[in-house]
């Protein structure tokens, strides 16, 4: 696989990672889902989540969280892959559905029906939240300053 | 010396199913949904998946829910539930530099690129008790500004450009992990601040408390202080690449603190590092403080016997499961060894009436 495809393939895998599993599910409603066999059944697993010292410095270990995966082969062939936050065996398998149809000519209308609309929303949802904590930045003004 | 028994069946089958009506109170009031505890309790949600070591906030307001809010004991269930699952995998170490921040402040730079952002906090409300919300659930809207979408730089970089603060070493060796490892003494950082982001918060908030209070002082500043959501990117085998499987809220504290130099290391700052799941900032603070604590030796510092210093008694006593496990057992019957205790007490006594009456006797 190409390198531009695989960025494409990642930017894609995260965001259905992160979508809301029911925003997913509504929108995956209007997907006509073909048959597929499991290559790995949805499995609930904890990810060891890591961070620096300082931020930047060396690892340690932070916490696990909850982590679902999944792997399937669809009846025409391609091989998608689902990793998804939280204990939700339908948001993994939905995530992997994505991924594999996204291998397919169905590809463009599963882009414009789902992975659109998911990257909207979290869009606007990282743009509210940015904006409400605009609106706590601190104006200062000196009012009055100690000499000497 | 222990001694098999059996009975109590009944009586603990009907301790259980009084202890399941009594968690959920006079039916004529609503009962809790999980949903409504993962919402509206959230900082309880928080605290039970950072000290539970588990990110999963549908888990812990369950588990606060089970627990009837007894907190240690929702830590507790979630502990029990972490080991039941299979490892997956390690995170890529995540970019707290990259934080979609809610709240970041500076106690150190007042004009600091990016601004001071205050965020949904408690700071500066009156702490009296607001009789509104036991009335009505209204809120008002909340207040929108354009946001700049400027980067929030750290604040530590600033100092570290003049080589006024300790550099943090760049490295990505791979850490040891309490959860797969027993502790072992001495405790590298990584395993500290492990163990730290994990300790009970009340235990960690007086061991940092005991550090301003002069036991090992440090002169903490708070360099930077941030909360927000992060990525969480982890690499999968099969993809060959990493892609991100989450996103995580966590609370970060940087202190900056006062360092007179050593024989090696001119004046400079030094630096203490909280990181904690979901919005904990009590605890990042405190975890920030012990962990400079923690560093006397690697920093040249003496020892000065002061507890906050004491890696073996910080760790080892850090960690509330195991504390309520060994403090609550001895609520568990110890009938054969008091037997036991009882019979010897009786015979130092019985001694020590014979002696007497020897004494007297003579």
């Amino acid at each position: 696989m190409t390198e531009k495809t695989d960025t494409a393939r990642r930017a894609r895998m995260g965001l259905v990672a992160k979508a809301p599993p029911a925003r997913l599910a509504a929108l995956m409603a209007g997907v006509e889902v073909p048959g597929f066999d499991w290559l790995r059944a949805p499995e609930v697993g904890g990810v060891m989540v890591r961070g620096r010292m300082g931020g930047t410095g060396a690892p340690f270990n932070l916490g696990e969280m909850t982590v679902t995966r999944c792997a399937l082969r669809l009846a025409t062939g391609e091989v998608g892959h689902g990793y998804v936050q939280g204990r939700d065996k339908a948001h993994a398998e939905r995530a992997a559905l994505v991924d594999a149809l996204m291998q397919t000519d169905r590809a463009e209308a599963v882009q414009a029906q789902v992975l659109d609309p998911l990257a909207e929303a979290a869009l606007t949802a990282k743009a509210t939240r940015a904006a409400k904590a605009a609106a706590t930045k601190v104006d200062f003004f000196t009012m009055v300053r100690g000499e000497d | 010396m222990y001694v098999a028994v059996k009975g109590g069946e009944r009586a603990i089958d009907n301790a259980h199913t009084w202890l399941t009506e009594e968690r959920r109170g006079d039916t004529a009031v609503a009962e809790l949904g999980t949903d409504q505890i993962r919402e509206q309790m959230s900082l309880a949600v928080n605290r039970v998946m950072a000290e539970g070591s588990l990110y999963d906030p549908d888990l812990a307001a369950l588990a606060i829910k089970q627990a009837r809010g007894d907190l240690i004991e929702a830590i507790f269930l979630i502990r029990a539930y972490r080991t039941t699952l299979p490892r997956i995998g390690t995170s890529e170490p995540v970019d707290t530099g990259a934080m979609a921040c809610d709240r970041r402040i500076s106690a150190t730079f007042k004009d600091v690129p990016g601004g001071q952002v205050l965020g949904p906090t408690f700071d500066y409300t009156h702490r009296l008790l607001d009789f509104k919300l036991a009335a009505d659930g209204e809120v008002p809207e909340t207040p929108q500004a354009e946001a700049s979408g400027a980067d929030m730089p750290r604040v530590t970089e600033y100092l570290n450009r003049d080589g006024l603060i300790q550099s943090e070493p760049e490295s990505d060796e791979t850490p040891p992990d309490m959860t797969r490892q027993p502790m072992e003494y001495p405790a590298n950082r990584a395993l500290r601040l492990q163990a730290l982001t994990r300790g009970d918060e009340g235990f960690v908030l007086s061991m940092a408390y005991s550090t301003q209070r002069g036991y090992a002082k440090n002169h903490p500043f708070v360099g930077e202080l941030r909360i927000g959501a992060v990525a969480v990117e982890m690499d999968i085998p099969e993809l060959g690449f990493a892609i991100e499987i989450g996103e995580i809220t966590l609370t970060e504290c940087e202190t900056v603190n006062q360092f007179t130099g050593s024989k090696t290391e001119p004046p400079q700052f030094t630096r203490g590092y909280g990181l904690v799941f979901g919005q904990t900032e009590r605890k990042a603070i405190s975890m920030a403080l012990v962990d400079r604590a923690l560093r006397w030796e690697e920093l040249g510092e003496d020892n000065l016997g002061a507890p906050a210093q004491d890696e073996e008694f910080v760790l080892s006593h850090a960690d509330n499961i195991q504390a309520t496990g060994f403090l609550e057992h001895i609520k568990l019957p110890h009938c054969v060894d008091f037997q036991s205790e009882l019979e010897l007490v009786r015979r130092i006594r019985a001694d020590v009436d014979n002696a007497a009456m020897k004494e007297a006797a003579e």
